[in-house]
């Protein structure tokens, strides 16, 4: 009744024909694009790995075997727990975070100095020089900052110009290049939800705590802060989960140590050849990525409503 | 708590840029006063109380609170509490934090919060509306939660700016008689500003009326509304009618104005004028519409004048009736409504007249546009 109801106040505004093609058009782009291949790769998870002629044959049955191998590794390995994918993705996750937070800082300083100083030319100067560099493909970028950061890179080169270093530094090894890379490339997507809640706090208020004795740091804490909160979750939210699930950066600026969990699912998919595990090894990313992502929404108090806002 | 301090303007002036957006102001404000800046949107009020909190500096001239000179004095540090235009109460913060704000910043236990929260929920009439955010209270509480959370600093000065220009007249009308009581009640000095001249005349011990950036006269309600100091304040404060024209003749402080369209009329030279106003001088006559009554016969007088009535308004206690007097002046005057059923008297020729001392002649200069 209720729904039906929507039906009809939804057709009367929006008129039959531009009524059913938006319909038509989100529900193709929910089901087709997101939960049927979404759906089809857990249902590859949970399949044995078997070559294309035994496909759908007495063979192909579910199993958990591959999710199995993710924890415990291959049956008959010499260590109880699969120690280096689990090891490449608990590092992943807290490379991760730590790229979150490393934007945070970074982000929020500017998004307020954004937000808080009223309108004026310089300000949509600063955003569009924000802006440009996006215009350069994601690889280019990398690959660009790989050079920077590189044992004769500029970095290198200017600081022992400067004489502050002896010998050269090895960025890349030492992952930097690869935090820095990973950490720029996600900058805008952090200040620009914060940015648009800031810049609704109303000015007096700011005042109103200075009035009232607050020094600049209880001012953010108690009055910004709490306000630019959904704008904060959201630009977490989005960068933690682009950079846990990043391929193209880890592979071109990541130590010859480090790996990220994607390459390792990247190799299951490409050169193992094994998509049931590649799959398995891509939900349990995404399954723990969206539990990590709620559960800190509920330590900090966040609505999943206010996110969109 | 702290007994108000005097606040004193010295020659302050304020500049953005090239704009003067406050000249020369020197303001006495005693200690426990209620006193107000009155004066049009634009005038510069908002600009001299940022002055006195602190989140502007003078470009010239000094502030002092009480007796100290608070330049490079942040509003952090000052003796002030303000109240904005909008209120700021915090959106996210409950009633009770919203009030004591200023004890947290101090460091004042959770506890000793509550119990300052209650004491001055109670006080201005909110108890039990503690743990409510403040959008769930009606305008005239959080009104009444802004004043709270100013007093709780327990501030020598509370500063408002136009405070209830928010709220709808009954409410404002009931929160002026509130306001005044606090102040009575805490004795600290308060400082309000406000376009409104009905509420700097209800509230204020004494009113600065500023125009364009200048005080125009500093006094008492009572002075400002009866003794104006300049054709601008005769006509920004009230109503009053204008006559325009010359000194014809002065006799002790009064003087006969030969006026461009009403004939000769006779009024009372405003104080600041007595003196400097010489007969031939360009001058400007003002009576109120109060001031205004139907005269009892038609003898010509130099307090008299014949207008023919336009049309009335009915208000309760008043009439206001329009009149033309000769070549098209416009008239105001109001009768006090006695209750007798009256007949309607447009087109009627009326002969009026007023109290010589009642009205108040100056020389010429601007008024207050309207
Ligand atoms: N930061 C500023 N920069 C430039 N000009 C300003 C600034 N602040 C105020 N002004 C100007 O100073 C003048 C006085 O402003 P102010 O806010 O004091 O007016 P006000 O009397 O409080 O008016 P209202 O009753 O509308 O609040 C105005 O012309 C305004 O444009
Ligand atoms: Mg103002």
């Amino acid at each position: 009744m209720k729904v039906a109801q929507l039906f009809r106040d939804y057709f009367a505004k929006n008129g039959i024909g531009l009524g059913s093609f938006l319909l038509v058009a989100v529900l193709f782009w929910v089901v087709i694009l997101i939960v049927l291949p979404q759906l089809s790769m857990l249902d590859f998870s949970f399949r044995h790995h078997l070559p294309p002629p035994e496909m759908g044959g007495p063979k192909d049955t579910y199993t958990i075997e591959h999710y199995k191998y993710l924890v415990l590794g291959a049956p008959g390995a010499d260590t109880t727990y699969n120690v280096v994918d689990l090891g490449v993705f608990g590092r992943t996750l807290l490379a991760a975070l730590f790229v979150t937070i490393l934007d945070l800082v970074l982000c929020y300083p500017l998004a307020y100095y954004l937000g808080q100083s009223r309108g004026g030319g310089a300000i949509r100067i600063l955003v569009l020089l924000l802006i440009i560099p996006y215009w350069i493909n994601e690889i280019l970028r990398a690959f660009a900052f790989r050079i920077i950061f590189g044992e004769s890179g500029l970095i290198n080169e200017m600081m022992l110009a400067m004489g502050l270093i002896s010998d050269p530094v090895d960025f890349i090894r030492a992952n930097v290049a690869l935090y820095a890379g990973l950490g720029y490339a996600y900058i805008l997507l952090m200040i620009f939800p914060i940015y648009n809640v800031i810049e609704s706090l109303d000015r007096n208020q700011i005042e109103a705590a200075r009035d009232m004795g607050a020094p600049w740091w209880r001012i953010h804490w108690r009055v910004v802060i709490p306000y630019a909160k959904p704008g904060i979750s959201s630009g977490c939210t989005m960068v933690f989960m682009l950079s846990a699930g990043a391929l193209a950066a880890p592979q071109i600026l990541g130590g010859p140590s480090s790996l990220w969990f994607t390459q390792i699912i990247y190799q299951w998919f490409n050169t193992g050849g094994n998509w049931p595990r590649g799959a398995a090894f891509a939900i349990v990313l995404l399954v723990t990525c969206i539990i990590i992502v709620l559960s800190m929404m509920r330590l900090f108090k966040v609505k999943i409503g206010d996110i969109g806002k | 708590m702290t007994k108000g301090v005097d606040v004193d303007l010295e020659n302050v002036w304020i500049r953005f840029g090239d704009f003067v957006a406050v000249r020369e102001a020197n303001v006495n404000i005693k200690g426990g006063e209620f006193f107000s800046f009155l004066g049009p949107s634009g005038c510069g009020k908002t600009t001299i109380l940022r002055s006195v909190s602190g989140f502007l500096e003078p470009s010239e001239g000094t502030v002092r609170i009480g007796g100290r000179d608070m330049t490079g004095i942040g509003p952090n540090k000052r003796p002030t509490a303000l109240i904005f235009q909008n209120l700021a109460l915090f959106p996210l913060m409950k009633i009770w934090e919203n009030i004591t704000f200023s004890m947290e910043v101090k460091g004042a236990s959770k506890a000793e919060r509550r119990k300052r929260a209650d004491e001055l929920l109670e006080m201005i009439a909110l108890p039990d509306q503690g743990e409510k955010l403040p959008s769930e209270l009606s305008g005239g509480q959080k009104q009444r939660v802004a004043i709270a959370r100013a007093l709780c600093a327990e501030p020598d000065v509370l500063l408002l700016d136009e405070p209830l220009s928010a709220l709808d007249l009954k409410l404002r009308q009931h929160m002026r008689t509130e306001l005044r009581e606090i102040q009575q009640r805490v004795g600290i000095t308060f400082i309000y500003i406000t376009h409104d001249q009905g509420e700097a005349l209800t509230m204020s011990d004494n009113v600065a009326v500023m125009r364009a950036g200048v005080v125009d006269q500093i006094g008492s309600g009572h002075t400002v509304y009866n003794d104006p100091a300049t054709p601008f304040v005769a006509s920004f404060v009230g109503e009053n009618n204008v006559f325009r024209g010359k000194v014809k003749s002065i006799d002790g402080d009064m003087a006969l104005i030969s006026t461009n369209r009403t004939g000769e009329l006779l009024a009372r030279i405003a104080t600041t004028a007595q003196g400097t106003l010489k007969v031939g001088d360009p001058a400007m006559l003002f009576v109120r519409p109060e001031a205004l009554n139907i005269a009892p016969d038609i003898t010509p007088a130099p307090n008299r004048f014949a207008a023919m009535v336009k049309h009335e308004e009915f208000e309760g206690q008043i009439y206001n009736v329009f009149l033309e007097g000769s070549e098209g002046k416009e008239i105001k005057m109001s009768l006090v409504n006695i209750g007798t059923e009256r007949q309607s008297a447009e087109g009627m020729n009326l002969t009026l007249e007023y109290v010589p001392e009642q009205a108040v002649v100056l020389p010429a200069g601007e008024l207050a546009s309207e």
